[in-house]
Parts: C-alpha cells; sequence; structure tokens
C-alpha cells in the first residue's frame, strides 16, 4: 500500500471517552473537503466509535490500523 | 442527525459528567446539542463550583467524592472544565434557568456568564426541543 497524505494528525493516546471523538471532530471543523486526517489512539472504545460519527458526518473512513501495543491508527477523508 | 437537548437538573458529579459527555458526543457526532442548566446543576455554573460537588451515590461526607476524582485523574478522564470548553467549541449552547435564579437567589454576577448561550425558564427548553430528535432529563 502506499503511503497516503495525511493533511492533520491528532495523537490522542492515553486519552479516554470522549476525548478521541471530540478531538476527531475538532479536526474536521479545521479541514478543507478532501483533506485527510489521521488520528492515533488507545482508547479501545473510541476506536468503534469515530468510525460511526464518520458514517454520521458523511466522511469517508479510508483505513482503521493495528499498531500493537493496544494502539489503532484511523485514517478519515474529509 | 437532529438536535440532543439535556436538563441538567442534578449537581451531583457524576451527574454533571453524564451530561457533558452526552453532550459532547451528541455534537461530535454531528449534531446539534444544548444543556439546560436547572436548579441544583445551576449551582455548577456558580463561579469556582464545575470541580468541586458530591456524588449521587456513595458520596461518603466527600470522601466519595474525593476518591472519584483521584480515580478519574488516574485513568485520565477528562476533568468537566475542559469537556464544557470542548462543548463550547464544537458548537454546544448552554442555557441557564431564571427561575431557579429567582429561587435561590443567583445573580448573573455569581455564574460563569462567559459561558451561557441563552437565559430563560421552561419555555425556552420546550422551545429548544421541538426539533429535537433526543431529550434527556438528568
Amino acid at each position: 500500500m502506499s503511503r497516503i497524505q495525511v493533511d492533520i494528525f491528532i495523537d490522542v493516546c492515553g486519552e479516554t471517552c470522549p476525548i478521541p471523538l471530540i478531538e476527531m471532530r475538532k479536526a474536521v471543523m479545521k479541514a478543507q473537503k478532501g483533506q485527510i486526517i489521521e488520528i492515533k489512539g488507545t482508547h479501545e472504545a473510541s476506536r468503534k466509535e469515530i468510525p460511526m460519527a464518520v458514517n454520521s458526518l458523511g466522511l469517508e473512513l479510508l483505513d482503521d490500523l493495528d499498531e500493537g501495543n493496544n494502539t489503532w491508527r484511523l485514517l478519515i477523508k474529509k | 442527525m437532529k438536535k440532543t437537548t439535556i436538563v441538567l437538573h442534578s449537581g451531583d458529579s457524576d451527574k454533571l459528567m453524564s451530561a457533558l459527555i452526552i453532550g459532547n458526543g451528541a455534537l461530535a457526532m454531528g449534531g446539534e446539542a444544548s444543556i439546560y442548566f436547572t436548579f441544583w446543576g445551576l449551582n455548577r455554573l456558580k463561579k469556582g463550583m464545575l470541580a468541586k460537588g458530591p456524588l449521587s451515590k456513595m458520596n461518603l461526607v466527600g470522601l466519595g467524592a474525593w476518591a472519584m476524582r483521584m480515580r478519574m485523574k488516574q485513568k485520565n478522564v477528562a476533568s468537566p472544565e475542559r469537556l464544557l470548553n470542548d462543548f463550547k467549541v464544537l458548537g454546544g449552547r448552554i442555557l441557564a434557568c431564571e427561575m431557579t435564579m429567582e429561587i435561590m437567589g443567583i445573580k448573573k454576577e455569581d455564574l460563569r456568564e462567559d459561558l451561557v448561550d441563552e437565559w430563560g425558564a421552561v419555555g425556552m427548553y420546550i422551545n429548544d426541543s421541538q426539533d429535537a430528535g433526543l431529550t434527556l432529563f438528568i
């Protein structure tokens, strides 16, 4: 897989619900249409709820990656 | 996604947290949200009162509330102040109950006026809820 060009990166490792969701929303507000947001975190519940929000906001989830050590990365396209 | 309107009637810390988390969740999912602070809930909008308050259960004369604050800090749970700020940043609205202010003798300057978007009574809450898909009484 070729590396996707990320426009906005947010690190919410160690943060718990609902902070990763809130920070994702803030990044989406800041992003231009077509830009890619990468969010990296460790809270498992957030990994499930962020894609729900992505769907509800009418955005596109490009990828959901396992980084090991309970760390995940989500790629969202606005 | 439709609007979420929350009545925060309780001044208990656990319930304040619930209201703030649900409100932020609704905004993050792309909806609108408001929290109507009334009765004991309005007390928490007084200056310096956001971080202070009892628990609804196992308060143990404040010891339980203290233990819960420690535990939440340990688990890196966001503070009410941070959640309220995020709520505002995401476009959430704070409504303050004027009738509670009259009953309890609270003046506008006693409250965090910087956070309040609208001042009013039950009509304001009902009017705000007419196009809501979710409304909660906490």
